[in-house]
């Protein structure tokens, strides 16, 4: 074999459990392209019908929030109170 | 990411432990925290990988297409184990490429229970039954592991790891109700796979050096000496149950400390089979690194076939 091992790219993969539910991130795996990565996908996640959809990213794709800023970053929701339900009260009124 | 220590950082992650929250790959860690993870979950992978070829060697010969498609699935799964695990430790930064390489060059470690032959068919029954049975013990705590995807890796492979257990276990009651050969076949396989089985756990708490470490970091949850116990304590009545005898003249009921008192495994032989002394060391490195280079030409062709679409599209 050659000196240089070509690199499959890392791709991060979400099932489908069931209909009705979200794609959940269940890890990742490695492949040549993006058909080769569902089927690898299939063949590690899926073996006890554990899906029903599969999508998969280049991992190198995802962009996301730095767990250094997360609090500043998280901030706008935190004081937000009369966004939830219980902030209000309201009498005993039925279907409320 | 960076590992210099400042206090609110390593504040952040003593708290995230304290309150048996998990860390998660971007987390701020300790470097040392950071190096026995990949260390634990590389050794781990690379033990499923190694564990496909004792059990593998039976696939032509297993007695029925029953048997084939069950042993079949069993080492498809170990197949799966080892690319969570190794999808797991690439979370910390380092990749599967390298892994692979630190094994083929014996510089990474995989478990000492792969470097014993498998000589009968029974043993396919016994490794599912003790081997797997062990592993459990090892791996039901390590699902509660400190850091958030190794902990979640074990969740799968716990779950697929009972079906191991179970085909094991049926598959030796299974010949224990058979004839008197098959019933001699599994009391030797037994007697051959028991002690191997106990030293899964590692060597005793007094010379268990990075035990500690990983515990008070929550990696490790148990100590190799309770696992140990754990394991004895489960088997035993199953034993009974099977209608095999145990190798082990000192194995008995405690009734003051509620669990088995057992034999000490030969921890000479332990070392020397972590050492690269063992029955199969050689073998099974080598047939490691042979498949890696005969793959060779399947990862290349993959990649120059991906190129064309890419350039082509």
């Amino acid at each position: 074999m050659s000196e240089v091992d070509p690199v499959w790219p890392p791709y991060e993969v979400f099932v489908r459990s069931k209909r009705g539910l979200n794609h959940v991130h269940v890890g990742s795996i490695h492949a040549a392209d993006p058909d080769m990565a569902l089927r690898h996908a299939r063949d590690v996640y899926t073996r006890r019908n554990e899906g029903v959809s599969i999508w998969v990213v280049r991992s190198a794709d995802i962009t996301a929030s730095s767990p250094d800023e997360k609090d500043a970053f998280f901030a706008p929701s935190g004081d937000k109170i009369y966004r939830h339900p219980t902030f209000y009260d309201v009498e005993d009124v039925p279907h409320m | 990411m960076s590992a210099e220590p400042t206090a609110p950082e390593l504040e952040g992650f003593e708290q995230t432990l304290a309150h048996d929250q998990r860390i998660e790959p971007r987390d701020w860690m300790p470097d040392g925290y950071r190096r026995t993870l990949v260390r634990q979950i590389a050794q781990h992978a690379h033990s499923e990988i190694i564990g496909m070829q004792p059990e593998g060697t039976w696939l032509t010969t297993a007695p029925s297409l029953r048997r084939k498609a069950i042993l079949m699935a069993k080492v498809q799964d170990e197949a799966g184990h080892g690319i969570y695990l190794y999808s797991a430790a690439e979370t910390l930064g380092v990749d599967r490429s390298d892994l692979t390489e630190q094994l083929i060059t014996l510089r990474q470690k995989y478990s000492s229970i792969f470097n014993y032959p498998t000589l009968s068919y029974a043993d396919v029954g016994t490794i599912g039954w003790l081997v797997d049975g062990a592993a459990i013990c090892n791996q039901v705590p390590l699902c509660r592991s400190s850091y958030g995807p190794y902990a979640r890796a074990m969740i799968r492979i716990c779950k697929e790891e009972s079906f191991h257990q179970r085909q094991g276990f049926e598959l030796l009651m299974t010949m224990m109700n058979g004839t008197d050969e098959q019933r001699a076949m599994v009391q030797e396989s037994v007697d051959r796979w028991w002690w191997p089985s106990l030293m899964m756990f590692g060597p005793p708490d007094d010379a268990s050096p990075n035990s500690a470490r990983s515990m008070a970091w929550r990696i490790k949850r148990h100590t190799n000496d309770e696992l140990r116990q754990r394991f004895v304590d489960m088997t035993v009545p199953q034993a009974e149950a099977l209608g095999v005898t145990l190798p082990d003249p000192d194995l008995r009921w405690n009734a003051e400390r509620g669990g088995y008192d057992f034999g000490e495994p030969d921890w000479d032989e332990l070392d020397r089979v972590i050492r690269g002394e063992g029955p199969c060391n050689e073998e099974r490195v080598t047939r490691r690194a042979d498949a890696h280079r005969e793959g060779g030409w399947v990862r290349a062709a993959a990649a120059a076939y991906a190129g064309k679409q890419a350039t082509s599209a």
